[in-house]
């Protein structure tokens, strides 16, 4: 499994990565690709859209199954990744290159875990 | 505790994903994927355990007469060595399962049933049996299923014996890697294919790994179910099942309403003509649409979606439907109720795809 030491982890298996002015990228890791099998669709909010820690902003649909992906935190989405819409797997290819979501204005992170902490987590399921 | 087939420990070194089905630990894809797999079946050759469905013998000088009183198809004219699908009903036209047949003599078949229903099969069954007859479950078999273009080829080279060359028949007696198997031509993919009955456990471990490596692709349940659906092939639970009989899943061919009595004709007769029909329906907008999701025309409520998936051959978002009749016309724009989201879908015509009959090139 890989686990990228600069990003931060949610116990719904997505990652976030703080950057400068009070934004994030999001995405889904290693993880959730892996036990989501090969995504083929994938439906993303729009630019202006709230977030909120711990909610559903998107959607990933593998052959196998659907998946809601929830929001490390709360603020405003800045930007979508668009190319992901035509090429889900992507995120099977590359999960922490093929961010979600950049948001902006947040406001509050969720209960998130380092790369060390979240090793830890997986090892327990 | 889920039981384990006599391959359980090749599908963990191939690095299958095992998954609790019908009471079996069962590999749901191997390391390429579903889409890879289901692409591979289509274009060249995969392999299936499917060491979890039910083989059963039904023997006795009244065999015929207790098939033709069990089960829905008439098998008066079937010649030794020939395969017939057939659904088995309950009084009032739902179906108990449905099933292949297998001729081996006037006086002997072989049931081939879902996993998931073979214990009330059984039960079902043996309360119903008359007269001078006996029925005993093959325990001790593995089933593979073969599937693809490149299987004739790659089988016929590793055969010794005759392999059957019609469609809906099978040998005896065929040696696959020094194993001696019963070999069908069936499936359930769409795709030309056999399927291997082994009758044991080493021979089954031998015969999968002679055709691996003849480059047969490991496949698991998923591109299995994918598959089917893409070839248009009902699911019992899906397409059929307790409350919905034949006729209504469009497999009234098999139902030989003409034929001395039968458990179920009685059934099929109240019911009288369909309020649903059976479709293909093909995503037109964006998203899988999955079983049980309602489709609609507007704001009415016309049918469900018994079965929706990605189709990597066709590479589309489709499935099957129950829709009011006159909803059912091929070209008829509806949508589905995907999680609250409307997606729009177009009734198509069955199957998808499906060659099975077809011989491919040597």
């Amino acid at each position: 499994m890989n686990i990228k030491s600069n990003l931060k982890y949610s116990k719904t298996h997505e990652w976030v990565e703080e950057l400068d002015n009070n934004c994030a990228l999001m995405g889904l890791d290693d993880y959730s690709q892996d036990q989501l099998g090969e995504l083929v669709y994938i439906t993303l909010p729009e630019v202006g859209d709230a977030v909120t820690v711990g909610e559903s902003y998107a959607d990933v649909e593998s052959v196998k199954a659907v998946s809601d992906v929830f929001s490390c935190v709360t603020g405003t989405v800045a930007e979508i990744n668009e190319e992901l819409v035509d090429s889900p797997e992507k995120v099977n290819e590359d999960p922490y290159g093929a961010w979600l979501v950049k948001v902006e204005e947040i406001s509050a992170y969720g209960e998130l875990m380092d790369a060390d902490e979240y090793k830890e987590y997986l090892s327990t399921l | 505790m889920e039981k384990k087939t006599a391959l359980y420990d090749r599908h963990v070194e191939l690095g299958g994903k095992m998954v609790p089905f019908a009471g079996y630990l069962m590999p749901v894809q191997f390391k390429k994927g579903i889409k890879e797999e289901h692409i591979i079946v289509r274009e060249h050759a995969g392999m299936f355990d499917c060491s979890h469905m039910g083989l059963a013998r039904v023997d006795g000088p009244d065999a015929l007469a207790n098939l033709n009183y069990l089960l829905t198809n008439r098998f008066d004219n079937m010649k030794d060595g020939d395969c017939s699908y057939a659904l088995m009903l309950y009084e009032d036209g739902g179906c108990v399962d449905d099933l292949l047949v297998y001729r081996r003599n006037q006086n002997s078949y072989y049931l081939i049933l879902n996993a998931s229903n073979t214990a009330k099969d059984i039960d079902w069954i043996c309360r119903h049996l008359k007269g001078d007859v006996e029925f005993l479950m093959c325990e001790s078999y593995s089933l593979l299923a073969v599937q693809g273009p490149a299987v004739l080829k790659i089988m016929s080279e590793m055969a010794t014996g005759t392999l059957p060359t019609k469609y809906y028949t099978f040998t005896d007696n065929v040696d696959i890697a020094g194993v001696k198997c019963l070999v069908s031509r069936t499936g359930y993919t769409g795709s030309f294919g056999y399927e291997i009955f082994i009758p044991n456990d080493e021979g089954a471990v031998i015969v999968w790994n002679a055709l691996l490596d003849k480059g047969v692709e490991p496949c698991g349940l998923g591109s299995r179910d994918t598959l089917r659906t893409e070839a248009g092939l009902p699911l019992y639970g899906h397409e059929t099942s307790e409350e919905i009989d034949p006729v209504t899943a469009g497999l009234g061919f098999f139902v030989k309403m003409d034929k001395d009595d039968f458990i179920g004709k009685a059934g099929l007769i109240k019911r009288g003509t369909p309020t649903k029909k059976r479709v293909g329906v093909k995503v037109t907008g964006r998203g899988i649409i999955r079983e049980l999701q309602d489709v609609y025309d507007g704001d009415k409520k016309v049918g469900v979606v018994s079965s929706g998936t990605f189709m990597a051959w066709i590479n589309a978002s489709a499935g099957m439907a129950f829709v009011d009749p006159e909803f059912a016309e091929i070209g008829k724009q509806l949508e589905v109720d995907v999680r609250g989201r409307r997606v729009p879908i177009e009734i198509v015509k069955l199957p998808f795809y499906n060659v099975s009959r077809e011989d491919p090139a040597l």
